[in-house]
């Protein structure tokens, strides 16, 4: 790598601007309030301490406050792996400021480690000087002999780097509960409230949110309610009391269009898009799907709409899953099947059924990391090239992927606006880091979603010449065939899985008539792309020499490096692809633009081989797959050093 | 702001909109139909002397009878020689892939309970690579009916041992014969606890309408095994049973409320045995009370499945009719029951559901 690291400017991850205003607490204790203008949290603990729990409350006061944020939780396949383990370790980690921000954060401004176990995995990630809130009471010789510690890290100076407050947290849960009935191990279990409480003091949170989310979960047992938050409370208090921390933080809300908000993750947002589609298409959502991490959230989420005629089936594989929904759309229901990876590979041959038949179908593939079960709770890019061509025969469909959580549900609209107008399964490739991670959404309004009504135009009366139905007679502009669906008098037709005769739809081996089917199929979903707008080029000087490319969830880091690079007085263009299959019509004339093209994938570099095949632009790929999502600052490095080559050569080819 | 109110119970939905100009254009829907109104103009592909011509054209000359229009019925099918049965038919249909015509079924039958809906499967199709879906189809009860042709053998591969092939078949793939024990169709589904199992033989044109008739009245899923002669890859494999010098002997007519007699004149009877199941003895042998009178509406399905088990791989003493017919509440009309119930405070509102949970305003 050459030059220097870009100077990061007030963004993602590197020197938060910090502001001390002086304060005094109750009690005498004079404390500080220091105004940052960022900050990047880190929860560990083990897999049963709740700590995806403790994140996401954390995460709904941050976002009911106004700021902005990402989040990236963070946990094992296992549900409870052996308690104080290594493999056991469940993390979350939020990054919000008073500013946008396009990640969860390269690395944690403070961890909060509430084992041994957390803190060994997660101390190497947190910067020299970092804050590092530590359980004590967890810190036992037993603990500390289960991960490799010979000495207790807390007393053998080995975190000198850190800012380390040692905190024992658990007992001081223990004491603040010790008249609540509950005994010893139960009330044990409040720790993270204790702990969430503390944070919540630490960085001026409102609490109400919380109080009644605790309220609510626990309504049927008051006593497992009142001890949360009593902890909750107690947490909170110890912060204002406390002389271990004697600065709390402000981070002022971020501004924001003007709207109303909610913060949303990617499978909710996935969820809510699909029931809108089926709202503003008129047609019943039938969803077919088979538990999998990390999509089951969308199978949850969809079964509780059932006032929006949402039927919900829940199936005994994941070829059922995918074949239910195409019956339901052959009986005139948006079809939709939800999945990973490897239901995906099994899917295969019903897709093909679907391109075959020419039915609409909404396949959501929210990714993880493979082969075979891979890393089921981790995020990767990997399905693309399986989403384009994992079927025998040529079987193209359209697909599409989400930027970011709340982009989800305009994702969903989107592939249910294409499957509905050209009667064809669309694939929709969200990721784990989506599927989970949240953020701030602008709620839109119902009625300012798109209309996909006119892509519903039931085929009801004969249209052939001899007043005959022709189920494979198509609509001239978009390719799509007719649609008649059973009920309809005088237009029974039978579709299946051979080779059909362009127009009357019966079985035919001819050859022509297969080359031309073969033919018109691709034409179908090559024509798409009259529907979808040219390519989206962020380069806010519009003479950038360097462009970088990505699809999916990488949107947030790398839109992060770009604005590293522009701060460092570099260009960058970012190019960002919502359509993947097919491209945005100008996408080979943009690339040709530019003396470097760069694509950045959670894959071995799939996107890129598709746009060197197509457009013979010599892509540079740049890929990772280690279940989570690029940093930024490593994804600026890689930027600049091919801005600067670029430079350098084009200077020396000057002279 | 305009309220958009596609979805919602009481307004048309484009599907009940398509019916109703269906409706407009043609009239109230056709149910006076004759058996060549249910023929389509394609030309029948199976092999001369296919047991499948049999079956088809019962299908044709009953389904008039059932009272039910052209296009409220669609037949799936999955791969193999019957699933090219949809494309004779003059009904709405889809011939699908292999093995997973009751999940296409399941969906469309969920989706759509006002339709009759049917699968046409066979042993390979539905018992081998489609057996997961099937059992699974039966347990939940969606309203369909299954007609499983079964010929004990792969035809459209031409010629491969299949599920029901008798242990030892000499096939292609199994040149010094087959290993694994065959599945009895009746057995399995009714340890999946089918509502609805019957078994008919394709040439017996009316016990196969019979059966066929209590299959399609009944609510719920029906399963109707049809014994189906391959005359190209397994010729005669139910001539047991055809024979008219044998088949006497070994069949016994299931009817609901008579006694199981059978053969000729009368002479072999089923009675009870220990552990709950089912014998074979000599009518003059025992005493008239100890012959089992068949009751098909049993709740328990056990006495259906022994009355299963009393036949053997090489087809004697096998029960013919309906073995077991109870009633139980289909998995589409719970379905649509809970979404009738979710609507009771009124259908969805979107702005609603989109503004959910904790929301915040930032003002201009």
């Amino acid at each position: 790598m050459t030059g220097p690291n870009p100077t990061v400017a007030p963004s993602e991850s590197n020197g938060a601007l910090a502001t001390t205003v002086s304060s005094s607490a109750p009690g005498g204790l004079v404390k500080s309030v220091v105004e940052l203008d960022r900050v990047v949290i880190r929860l560990a603990g083990d897999s049963g301490d709740g700590m995806q729990l403790t994140g996401n409350r954390f995460t709904s006061e941050t976002a009911s406050f106004g700021n902005d944020l990402k989040t990236l939780p963070n946990f094992p396949a296992e549900i409870r792996a052996p308690t104080g383990t290594l493999p056991g370790v469940s993390s979350f980690q939020l990054q919000f400021a008073d500013h946008d921000v396009m990640t969860p954060g390269d690395a944690p401004d403070v961890l909060v480690a509430m084992n041994p176990a957390a803190l060994k995995a997660n101390l190497g990630e947190l910067p020299g000087g970092g804050l590092l809130i530590l359980d004590s009471d967890e810190f036992t010789p037993r603990n500390l002999a289960k991960v490799g510690y010979a000495t207790n890290p807390i007393e053998d100076g080995s975190l000198e780097g850190w800012q380390t407050v040692s905190v024992p947290l658990t007992s001081m849960t223990t004491d603040a509960l010790k008249d609540s009935g509950l005994g010893k191990k139960e009330a044990e279990r409040s720790k993270n409230m204790f702990t969430l409480g503390l944070l919540s003091w630490m960085y001026h949170r409102p609490t109400e949110g919380t109080i009644r989310f605790l309220e609510r979960q626990f309504r049927r047992k008051p006593e497992i309610a009142a001890a949360n938050i009593a902890a909750f409370r107690a947490g909170y208090n110890y912060g204002d009391t406390t002389e271990a921390f004697a600065v709390s933080y402000e981070i002022k809300p971020a501004p924001m269009k003007p709207g109303r908000y909610r913060n949303i993750s990617g499978n909710q947002a996935l969820a809510l898009g699909l029931v809108a589609a089926g709202q503003r298409s008129g047609l019943p959502i039938f969803l077919g799907a088979y538990p999998i991490t990390p999509a089951s959230d969308i199978l949850h989420e969809l079964s509780r709409h059932k006032a929006f005629g949402v039927r919900t089936f829940q199936a005994e594989d994941e070829i059922a899953g995918i074949g239910a929904a195409l019956g339901a759309s052959f009986g005139g229901a948006l079809g939709i099947t939800t999945t990973s990876g490897p239901g995906v590979a099994l899917k295969a041959e019903t897709i093909g059924l679907a391109v075959m038949t020419e039915l609409p179908l909404v396949i959501v593939d929210v990714q993880r990391g493979g082969p075979s079960t891979g890393l089921p709770t981790k995020t990767e890019q990997s399905d693309l090239l399986q989403a384009m061509f994992g079927r025998n025969g040529e079987a193209p469909i359209p697909v599409i992927a989400p930027r970011s959580p709340g982009d989800c549900f305009d994702a969903a609209v989107e592939a249910a606006r294409i499957a509905l107008t050209y009667r064809t399964p669309v694939m929709l490739l969200s990721d784990g880091y989506l599927a989970n991670g949240a953020e701030p959404w602008a709620i839109p309004e119902a009625a300012s979603l798109p209309d996909l009504a006119p892509g519903v135009a039931f085929a009801t009366e004969p249209n052939g010449e001899d007043g005959e139905f022709l189920p494979y007679l198509r609509d001239p502009e978009t390719l799509a065939r007719a649609w008649a669906i059973p009920g309809t008098a005088g237009m029974q037709h039978r579709i299946g899985g051979l080779e059909k005769a362009d127009k009357t739809g019966n079985i035919s081996y001819d050859p022509a008539n297969h080359d031309f089917m073969t033919r018109t199929r691709q034409a179908k979903i090559d024509g798409i792309a009259a529907s979808i707008p040219l390519t989206d080029v962020e380069d806010p000087d519009g003479d950038a020499r360097v462009a970088v490319i990505g699809w999916g969830s990488t949107y947030g880091p790398i839109g992060a490096a770009a604005r590293r690079i522009r701060s460092s007085g570099r260009k960058v263009a970012q190019i960002h692809l919502r359509h993947i299959n097919p491209f945005p019509s100008d996408l080979g004339e943009v690339l040709a633009r530019y003396d470097r093209v760069i694509c950045p994938e959670m894959n071995l570099g799939q996107l890129s081989l598709l746009l060197r095949a197509k457009y013979l632009v010599d892509v540079q790929s740049h890929t990772q797959v280690r279940g989570l999502p690029f940093r930024a600052a490593e994804l600026a490095a890689v930027i600049q050093d091919a801005i600067d080559s670029t430079t350098a050569s084009l200077n020396g080819a000057q002279q | 702001m305009t309220t958009v109110e596609l979805g919602m119970p009481d307004a048309p939905t484009p599907i009940d909109a398509a019916i109703a100009r269906s409706l407009e254009q043609h009239g109230p829907k056709v149910t006076e139909l004759k058996g060549k109104d249910f023929k389509t103009d394609q030309e029948v592909r199976w092999c001369p002397g296919c047991g499948d011509y049999v079956i088809l054209n019962a299908v044709q000359s009953f389904l008039p009878s059932l009272g039910i229009a052209r296009e409220d019925m669609v037949i799936v099918s999955g791969i193999g020689c019957s699933s090219r049965f949809p494309y004779y038919m003059n009904t709405y249909g889809m011939h699908s892939i292999h093995g997973r015509a009751p999940a296409i079924a399941t969906g469309l039958a969920a989706a759509r309970p006002d339709l009759s809906v049917w699968v046409v499967t066979g042993d390979g199709d539905a018992l081998s690579i489609g057996g997961n879906h099937l059992i699974h189809a039966l347990r939940r009860n969606v309203d369909m009916t299954i007609l499983l042709f079964n010929n004990r053998i792969y035809g459209l591969t031409k010629g491969q041992y299949s599920p029901t092939s008798e242990v030892g078949k000499v096939t292609k793939s199994t040149p010094m014969g087959s290993l694994d024990h065959p599945f009895n169709p009746v057995s399995l589904a009714l340890g999946a606890d089918a509502t609805f199992v019957g078994r008919a033989m394709d040439s017996d044109r009316k016990g196969l309408t019979d059966v066929l008739r209590q299959a399609a009245e009944h609510k719920g899923t029906s399963l109707v095994e049809i014994y189906q002669n391959c005359n190209i890859f397994n010729d005669g494999a139910f001539e047991l049973l055809k024979d008219p010098a044998t088949g006497p002997m070994w069949t016994i007519p299931l009817e609901h409320g008579k006694p199981l007699v059978f053969g000729p004149d009368g002479a072999s009877c089923v009675v009870r045995e220990d552990f709950g199941g089912l014998r074979i003895a000599e009518t003059n042998q025992v005493d008239a009370s100890e012959i089992v009178v068949h009751d098909a509406t049993r709740e328990d399905p056990s006495y259906a499945f022994a009355l299963s088990r009393l036949s053997s791989q090489d087809l004697r003493y096998t029960p013919m009719g309906v073995f077991r017919k109870v009633q139980k509440p289909s998995y589409e009309a719970m379905m649509s029951e809970q979404l009738d119930e979710a609507r009771l405070q009124g259908p969805g509102d979107l702005d609603a559901l989109l503004a959910g949970g904790d929301t915040w305003t930032v003002s201009a």
